[in-house]
């Protein structure tokens, strides 16, 4: 069955990873820029990801017959520094006109500080300056549910079209808070913390499969670049429709990204 | 949609296997020296949960057991990472 990955971290992924999700059926790969599981020491460390992230990463991508999208920000781990991220934060409209940005993120919290969440509201006013759709990373274990809870009150308070954002990441205690509130959910399938396969298909089970979505989240930890096209099986395991199944992994992610100028089928 | 019998067939054995994986587990730390940490505790109190999750499903009730239920950003990040459960005396 074709789908998307609406969320990889291909940078840290080898060309094998390509080719067995090509092999999978993945069509399209949606990169947001992330924590490289070191903290980058300069704002010109950022440019040089930037570059990788809209360039070369596409052509890595073409290679196999995958489309490569990618979303721009400071993550919330490298943003405790409010002066370092606002310098990283100046560079972003610089690339914000290149053909494969969809839009701002994965912004979010981390450790839920007051400096995460300045440098998260203005990330938040570059999107509405710019019109562009926001993915949201929540934290993790203990702090996700403050975390959630912190994010989508900012966002309330900064008047942001809910339609226009994903918050990832959720689990059975934020899906409710998430969809409630209007914004979509991601799921993000790992073999250790955040959702099992099973435990995703429960979600869609008890909360619908409206405005959400799944992916693999793949990056240098442990994480499964096919976890996507691994929870497609476990759907139909489930006894849900190939209908059911493809509006998940590839009609929903089409829906959420066509808001953003650069997405094309 | 499948019956309950569906889902046993589909993931008992599974199941089954993660339980003796989390008595084991709890029994290792029975066995060896030292005093546990407050995840320790925090995991005693999602079992209970997840037996007695009131009026929210389980795997709901242990994860808020297992959250922060603190409502105001901290000053300041004094780690990175997480550590799955929490420190009531922080």
């Amino acid at each position: 069955m074709k789908y998307i990955e609406p969320h990889a971290h291909m940078v840290s992924r080898t060309t094998d990873d390509y080719q067995a999700m090509a092999m999978a059926g993945c069509e399209i790969i949606c990169e947001p820029a992330f924590w490289a599981g070191f903290d980058r020491t300069s704002a010109q460390g950022f440019y040089d990801y930037y570059c990788q992230l809209t360039d070369y990463e596409p052509k890595r991508a073409a290679k196999f017959g995958i489309k490569h999208y990618s979303w721009l920000c400071i993550n919330p781990k490298e943003a405790e520094d409010a002066g370092f991220a606002r310098e990283v934060m100046a560079i972003i409209p610089e690339f914000i006109d290149k053909s494969n940005v969809l839009g701002i993120g994965e912004i979010g919290l981390n450790k839920n500080t007051v400096s995460e969440l300045a440098i998260f509201e203005e990330h938040v006013a570059i999107a509405l300056k710019y019109d562009l759709p926001i993915l949201i990373h929540t934290p993790h274990l203990e702090d996700k549910l403050k975390g959630t809870r912190l994010i989508i009150d900012a966002l309330k308070n900064a008047n942001v079209d809910p339609g226009k954002v994903i918050i990832d990441h959720v689990e059975e205690h934020t899906a409710g808070l998430v969809l409630d509130a209007g914004f979509w959910a991601g799921m993000t399938l790992y073999p250790e913390s955040k959702c099992s396969l099973p435990r995703a298909v429960d979600i869609l089970e008890n909360f619908g499969t409206e405005n959400i979505w799944m992916n693999s989240a793949c990056d240098w930890g442990i994480s499964d670049p096919l976890a996507v096209a691994k929870c497609v099986i476990e759907m139909k395991k489930r006894q849900h429709t190939e209908e059911l199944i493809s509006k998940v992994v590839y009609d929903n992610p089409v829906k959420f990204l066509s808001q953003s100028k650069n997405f094309k089928i | 949609m499948p019956s309950k019998k569906d889902i046993l067939d589909l993931y008992f054995m599974d199941a089954r296997h993660k339980l003796i994986d989390l008595a084991a587990f709890l029994d290792r730390i029975d066995r060896h020296d030292g005093e546990p940490d407050y995840r320790l505790e925090g995991f005693h109190d999602a079992l209970k949960a997840m037996q007695s999750p009131g009026d929210v499903p389980r795997a709901q009730a242990v994860l808020e057991v297992l959250s922060d239920h603190t409502t105001e950003p901290i000053p300041k990040a004094t780690i990175q990472g997480a550590f799955g459960a929490v420190n009531k005396d922080n």
